[in-house]
C-alpha cells in the first residue's frame, strides 16, 4: 500500500501542479467572458441598496457587468490612484477636484446628490430638535459635551462632518465626548444606537439601517446637509489598462436621462433616496 | 564486508564511557551471539556495527572499507510498524532496493510463506501479537537478503513458542549465507543458537570463542560469574 | 432569541438565490485553497521534519508562528501585491474569486506546514534508524511518513479548511466584497452586521457553521471507513 502511494503521489505531484494553475486560469477568465468594469464607490452608496437597483437595468441595456468595490470614500479613490477601479463614484468634491488635478481622473460629472441627516437619542439631551440651522446644531452638541459618534475614516461622511465642525468654529477633538471610530457608515450607526450618541449619516443608510434602538433623525433639511455625488473615469493615459470604452458608456449611461431616471426611482420605504443631478453640459477634463 | 573489524573502539555519549576500548573481529559466517548482562554497551556496539553511529575514539571497518558495502538488516526488540498491511510493511525494506512491483510482491509471498504469516497477508500489521511482530520484522529483513542482520534482543519480551519461531527462523536465515549478529542476555538462548559467543561486560570485550568452549571453560572471571549467576549449577555442554 | 432565531431563519429564504450562490463560492475558494495550501505545506512540513539544515529552528518558529499571521494582514499584502501598480498587476486578478483563492492560501500553508512538522517528527523519531538502515532517501522517507500519519494529517488539513472558510479579513480586501462575484459567507455576514442587520448576520452565520460541520462530519466518516477498509 504505501508502495502504490508512492507511485501515486509520484504521478500526482507532477499532474496537479498543472491541474490546480488550469483551474486557476479558468476561475479569472471566466470572470472576463461577460465585458465588466470595476467602479470604486462608497458604503453607504452600496449600502443604500441603490446599486442592486440600478446596475441590473444598465447590463440590461448595455451587456456590461458593473462590479462594484465599495469602500469609505478615501479608500474609493486611493483604488483609483492605483489604477485598480476604472470608474470611481463618490462624494466629495474638494477631493474629487484633487484627484482631477493630480491628473488620476478624468471627465468629472455630477450625478445625484442625497442629503446628509443627523440621528440622536430620541430624548435629545442638547436639544438638537431645536436648532436653527446645521452649524447651530452642531454648536448645541458641543454645548452639551454630547457623546458623539464619529467615521473617522477619510469617507465623504467623514469631510463633510469635519466640514460642518470647522465652519461652526469647532475642533472636535477638543470634546470629552467625541468618539472617533474609524468604521464605515452602518458599523457607526451601531456604535452611536449602542452609547445612545449622535452622528451624521446619509439618508440612505439611516432608511435601510435595523439596529436603531432609541436612535432618530433630530435635524434635517438644511441645504448645506446636501450631499451631491460625483462620477469620474480613471486616467486611461495614466493606466492603459482602463476599459475605457465600456467606463465611458457606463458614465454616459448615468447621466443620460434614462440612468437618472432609474436613480429617482428608486425608494426605499416610499422614500426617493437619490436626486439626479447632471448636467447636460459638454464634458470636460 | 567481512571480516568486521573493530580496533580499540570507545564511546562515550554526554560524557558517560559505555564501551571502554572494544576489540572485535567478525567472520562471515554462521551466528554470533553478543552476550552480557544488562548496560553492558550490547546495544551501542550493534549500532557501531551496523555503520549507525561512529566511534568516538578507535576505528571499524568492513572489510577494509569504510562503511558496510552490503545490505545490512537489523531487527529491534519492538520493530517499526506502519499503518498499512502486513504485506506492506514486509514490503519496506525492497523500497530502495530498485526491484520491480512484481519481484517485491513475489519476495513478500515467499517470505510471509517461510514465517508462518501468509494467511494474515492483508491484516493490519498493528493488530499482530507481539510474537508475530518479531516474525513480521524477520521477514522484512529477510527479503532485502542481507549479507548482515543483526538482532539487538529480539526475544526479550516474547514468550517460549515465539522465541522458538524466531530462533528457528533465525537459523533458516543462517543457512542462506547471512552472517547473523545476535544480542541477548538470556544464557539458554546463547547455549540454543550460538557458533561463536561474544562475551562483553562493563564496555569492554571479556572473551570470543566458539560457543562449545565458552560454556564448557570460559576464560574470564566476569564470564564464569555470569554464567553461573544465571545458573547456579554448572552444565554439561554437549559437546 | 428563540424569536430572533426564527425570524433570522425566515429572513434567509429570502435570500434564497444569493444564499447559494454565496456559500458555493465560500466553498469553492477555501475548498481550493486548502488543497493548494496542502499541496505547499504537507511536503514542507515533512521537510522539515526530517531534515537538518542550518537555521532549523528559525523555520520552525518562522511556520509556528505564522500559524497567528493575521488574515488583514495577509489581506493587505496579497492587494498590494496584485494592485495595477504593484508587482503583479498586469495578471488583473485583484477583486476575482482567484485572488482571493490565492490570499487564503498564504494564510492556509503555514497553519498546515507547522501542523505536520510536528505530527512528521513525532513518528519519525520512532522510524528514523530502521528507514536509515533500509537507505530511505529523505523523499521516500517524507512519503512513507506523510502516509503513516494519514488520519493525524487529516485533522491539520481540516483545520486549515477551518481556518479558511471563518476568515474574513484577507477575502474583504482582495476580493471587495463584490456582489454577485466575490461575496462570501464571512463578508456577508460582516455587510449584514455593519447594516445593522443582526438577525440576518446571525442566520448566516448558522449556515456557514453547519456547512463547515457537515465538511468535517464527512471527513471523519471517510476516515473511519478508510481505517476499516485499510488499516
Amino acid at each position: 500500500m504505501a508502495n502504490f502511494l508512492s507511485d501515486l503521489i509520484d504521478r500526482v505531484r507532477l499532474g496537479l501542479p498543472r491541474a490546480a494553475f488550469g483551474v486557476t486560469l479558468a476561475l479569472a477568465v471566466s470572470a472576463q467572458a461577460q465585458e465588466t468594469i470595476t467602479v470604486a464607490s462608497t458604503t453607504s452608496t452600496e449600502q443604500s441598496g441603490l446599486f442592486q437597483y440600478l446596475l441590473p437595468a444598465f447590463e440590461k441595456a448595455t451587456g456590461i457587468k458593473v462590479h462594484v468595490v465599495a469602500v469609505g470614500t478615501g479608500q474609493a479613490l486611493d483604488m483609483g490612484r492605483r489604477g485598480d477601479a476604472d470608474v470611481v463614484l463618490v462624494h466629495d468634491r474638494p477631493a474629487e477636484d484633487r484627484f482631477i488635478v493630480e491628473g488620476f481622473g478624468v471627465d468629472r460629472r455630477d450625478v445625484m446628490y442625497n442629503d446628509f441627516v443627523i440621528v440622536g437619542p430620541k430624548r435629545d439631551p442638547a436639544g438638537v430638535r431645536e436648532s436653527a440651522d446645521v452649524l447651530d446644531a452642531f454648536k448645541r452638541v458641543a454645548a452639551a459635551n454630547a457623546t458623539f459618534a464619529s467615521r473617522g475614516d477619510k469617507s465623504g461622511t467623514h469631510a463633510a462632518e469635519l466640514r460642518f465642525w470647522k465652519d461652526a468654529g469647532i475642533d472636535p477633538r477638543t470634546l470629552a465626548n467625541y468618539k472617533e471610530l474609524g468604521a464605515g457608515m452602518g458599523p457607526t450607526l451601531n456604535t452611536a444606537a449602542g452609547l445612545g450618541a449622535y452622528a451624521l449619516a446619509d439618508r440612505g443608510t439611516w432608511l435601510s439601517f435595523k439596529n436603531r434602538q432609541d436612535l432618530t433623525i433630530v435635524f434635517a433639511g438644511d441645504p448645506r446637509l446636501f450631499n451631491p455625488y460625483g462620477v469620474m473615469m480613471v486616467n486611461p493615459r495614466k493606466f492603459p489598462h482602463v476599459r475605457r470604452e465600456a467606463a465611458q458608456r457606463f458614465i454616459d449611461w448615468i447621466t443620460a436621462p434614462s440612468g437618472q431616471a432609474t436613480i429617482a426611482a428608486y425608494k426605499v420605504n416610499g422614500e426617493q433616496l437619490f436626486f439626479p443631478s447632471a448636467q447636460q453640459a459638454a464634458k470636460r477634463d | 564486508m567481512f571480516p568486521i573489524r573493530l580496533d580499540n573502539v570507545r564511546f562515550a555519549p554526554n560524557g558517560r564511557p559505555v564501551l571502554a576500548g572494544v576489540d572485535l573481529t567478525l567472520g562471515g559466517d554462521g551466528i554470533s551471539v553478543l552476550l552480557g548482562p544488562n548496560g553492558s554497551g550490547k546495544t551501542v556496539l550493534m549500532r557501531l556495527v551496523a555503520g549507525l553511529q561512529v566511534p568516538d575514539s578507535g576505528s571499524i571497518d568492513w572489510g577494509g572499507a569504510a562503511a558496510p558495502g552490503d545490505a545490512v538488516a537489523m531487527l529491534f526488540q519492538a520493530p517499526m510498524l506502519i499503518r498499512a498491511s502486513v504485506a506492506a510493511n514486509v514490503a519496506l525494506g525492497l523500497r530502495m532496493l530498485g526491484l520491480s512491483r512484481a519481484e517485491r510482491d513475489r519476495r513478500v509471498a515467499a517470505v510471509l510463506g517461510r514465517v508462518g504469516l501468509a494467511d494474515r497477508s492483508a491484516d493490519s500489521a498493528r493488530l499482530l501479537s507481539g510474537g508475530e511482530i518479531q516474525r513480521l520484522a524477520l521477514a522484512r529483513a529477510w527479503a532485502m537478503r542481507p549479507r548482515l542482520l543483526l538482532l539487538d534482543e529480539p526475544t526479550a519480551s516474547l514468550d517460549p513458542t515465539a522465541t522458538e519461531a524466531v530462533e528457528r527462523i533465525v537459523r533458516e536465515i543462517r543457512t542462506e549465507g547471512t552472517k547473523i549478529f545476535l544480542s541477548t542476555h538470556n544464557l539458554a538462548q546463547a547455549m540454543r543458537i550460538a557458533d561463536d559467543i561474544v562475551f562483553i561486560a562493563a564496555g569492554r570485550i571479556g572473551e570470543q570463542a566458539p560457543a562449545a568452549r565458552f560454556f564448557a571453560r570460559p576464560q574470564s572471571s566476569e564470564a564464569r560469574l555470569f554464567i553461573q549467576g544465571e545458573l547456579p549449577w554448572r552444565i554439561s555442554f554437549p559437546t | 432569541m428563540a424569536q430572533t432565531l426564527l425570524d433570522a431563519l425566515a429572513l434567509l429564504g429570502d435570500l434564497q438565490h444569493d444564499l447559494l450562490a454565496i456559500v458555493l463560492l465560500s466553498v469553492t475558494v477555501s475548498g481550493l485553497a486548502v488543497v493548494f495550501a496542502t499541496l505547499i505545506g504537507l511536503p514542507l512540513g515533512a521537510w522539515v521534519a526530517v531534515s537538518r539544515f542550518c537555521g532549523r529552528s528559525a523555520a520552525i518558529v518562522a511556520l509556528n508562528s505564522m500559524m497567528g499571521l493575521p488574515s488583514v494582514v495577509v489581506g493587505v499584502v496579497v492587494y498590494l501585491a496584485l494592485s495595477r501598480t504593484g508587482p503583479l498587476g498586469t495578471l488583473g486578478l485583484l477583486f476575482t474569486p482567484s485572488a482571493m483563492v490565492i490570499a487564503q492560501t498564504l494564510l492556509t500553508a503555514p497553519l498546515i506546514a507547522a501542523l505536520t512538522r510536528q505530527i512528521v517528527e513525532d513518528a519519525w523519531r520512532g522510524y528514523a534508524i530502521e528507514l536509515r538502515l533500509m537507505r530511505y532517501s529523505r523523499w521516500h522517507s517524507m512519503s512513507l511518513l506523510l502516509y503513516d500519519c494519514r488520519y493525524s494529517l487529516l485533522v491539520a488539513v481540516l483545520a486549515g479548511l477551518g481556518r479558511a472558510m471563518s476568515e474574513v479579513g484577507a477575502v474583504m480586501i482582495v476580493g471587495g466584497n463584490i456582489y454577485g462575484f466575490t461575496r462570501v459567507m464571512t463578508t456577508t455576514i460582516a455587510l449584514e452586521t455593519s447594516k445593522g442587520d443582526l438577525p440576518l448576520a446571525i442566520a448566516l452565520g448558522v449556515v456557514l457553521m453547519t456547512v463547515v460541520v457537515g465538511l468535517n462530519s464527512s471527513a471523519l466518516v471517510l476516515s473511519r471507513w478508510a481505517m476499516r477498509r485499510y488499516g
